[in-house]
Parts: structure tokens; C-alpha cells; sequence
């Protein structure tokens, strides 16, 4: 059955959408991910979609609950590699990616969440 | 001189199908970057809508020259059950299925010309049109 590869990177997952994402495909993508989560206790998911040349509101809704279902196992998703012109369109369409972060590259996104993950381990506490 | 081409839509694969044959078009009329994305983005939302909501239909693409104007005109045909209320289904946000409720509205939106047809238990037809 054909699959989208999740890539290790220390701890982080690291997923490259690189085909034209059909209904299947992305279901088994969700499975995936969350099972790999928890599987390699992975802080951090990010989400290339730099080869997208569109994102629809199906794409949008998939990576909406990747990021809501990593969020429930302690991992934070990060999406990287927008194109400009799939912007200018996902806000034309509605689509603003609400709860989801996003970065211009692979190294920014990695950036982003280690820096996260160093704020969440040394902030303060307001013991509650 | 206009070339129309019809393509069925009741898998999920069919919509990448369309999108493919959509953007193939908007390249060769000389759509730029944004404009292939806006009307790709468009028939994919309502390719899928013709999926979800009508059990599957038919996508009509077709070139239009119009007095030195180009355009590029899709439209989607299926014989679902149809919309009862389409100013409500037009609304951000409202669906009755499982989506987001961005597909009818988000679509308008990325399109210059936008015409829905729809009756109760005869299906829908809806119909959008980008300009170069």
C-alpha cells in the first residue's frame, strides 16, 4: 500500500508530502504519525509541504488534525515549506490554519521547536 | 474556438485527475503562478463536494475566448440530492458533512464568475469561470 516515509530526526518526526494526497493516503498518515509519536516519543512533528502545489480545505482539515492529535500526545507540529502562491490562496479560500505553526524551512521549523521546548522546560511555574 | 472536456469524478483519485487536467489547461492559456493555484485550488474543493455530497458527478473544463478575453470555465454536474437551501450552504463554515464547510464559499471566493443550479432531489450544478 502506498504511504508517506516518517523520517527520524533526533526528536522530531519529519514528514515530506511529496504526492497529490487522496482521501486513503492521508488516513493512513494520521495512523502513522500518531502510532510513530508515541512509538519513538517524539517532542516535535514537521510537516513539509514545500513539493504542495495546492492545499485544499482536505489537505488543510488533515493537517489541522495532525496537529490536534500530536498536541494530545505532548508533540508539537510545525508545517514548513508553504509556496507563496498556496497562501495567497488558503486565505482566499478561508483556510487560516488556526493552532497550527508554520515556518519557512526544515531548519527554521527545527528552530522553532527546539526553542519551544527550551522555553517549556525553564519557564516559570505558577504552581497550580 | 473552445475545446470542452468532460471527466468523471467518483473516486478521490478522479479529483487528482481534475486538478492535473485543470492546471494543464490554466498553463496552456497562460494563467500566472497564483491564477493556476486560485482555479486548481477551486476545482479541487468542488470536485470533492461533487463526491461528498452528490455521490459522485461530472467535471466540464473548457477554454473560453471571449473578444481577446481568456478565461478558463469549470463546471460540476451531479445528480445528488441536491441543496435545499443554497444561500445557507454558501455560508462560511456550514456543512452537513464532515468538512469544514469552506468548499461552496471558498470556491466562489477564488473565482471571478460563480453560478450554482440546484433543486431538490435533481442535483447540483455548479459552474466558475477565471479570467487571465
Amino acid at each position: 500500500m502506498e504511504r508517506i516515509p516518517i523520517l527520524k530526526m533526533n526528536e522530531f518526526l519529519l514528514v515530506s508530502i511529496q504526492v497529490d494526497m487522496h482521501d486513503r493516503l492521508a488516513m493512513t498518515l494520521q495512523d502513522d504519525l500518531t502510532e510513530r509519536i508515541v512509538r519513538d516519543h517524539a517532542r516535535g512533528v514537521l510537516i513539509d509541504i514545500s513539493s504542495l502545489e495546492i492545499v485544499d480545505s482536505f489537505i488543510g482539515r488533515m493537517i489541522g488534525n495532525i496537529a490536534a492529535m500530536s498536541r494530545v500526545l505532548d508533540a508539537e507540529t510545525v508545517v514548513v515549506g508553504m509556496r507563496p502562491a498556496v497562501a495567497i490562496t488558503l486565505v482566499e479560500l478561508g483556510l487560516s490554519l488556526p493552532g497550527v505553526r508554520t515556518s519557512l524551512n526544515v531548519d527554521k521549523g527545527m528552530e522553532l521547536l527546539r526553542s519551544s521546548m527550551a522555553a517549556v522546560g525553564t519557564g516559570p511555574d505558577d504552581d497550580r | 474556438m473552445t475545446g470542452e472536456d468532460t471527466w468523471p469524478i467518483r473516486s478521490s483519485q478522479d479529483i487528482v485527475v481534475v486538478r492535473q487536467v485543470v492546471r494543464m489547461r490554466a498553463v496552456e492559456l497562460g494563467f500566472n503562478l497564483v491564477d493556476q493555484t486560485k482555479i486548481v485550488t477551486a476545482a479541487s474543493e468542488l470536485a470533492r463536494n461533487a463526491i461528498d455530497y452528490g455521490g459522485g458527478g461530472t467535471a466540464h473544463i473548457q477554454a473560453l475566448h471571449n473578444g481577446g478575453r481568456v478565461g478558463l470555465q469549470l463546471s460540476f454536474e451531479d445528480k445528488g440530492p441536491g441543496i435545499a437551501d443554497i444561500e445557507l450552504a454558501l455560508k462560511d463554515g456550514y456543512t452537513t458533512g464532515d468538512g469544514l464547510g469552506l468548499g461552496l464559499s471558498g470556491a466562489r471566493r477564488l473565482s471571478n464568475e460563480f453560478e450554482i443550479q440546484s433543486r431538490p432531489g435533481e442535483g447540483t450544478r455548479v459552474t466558475i469561470t477565471r479570467w487571465k
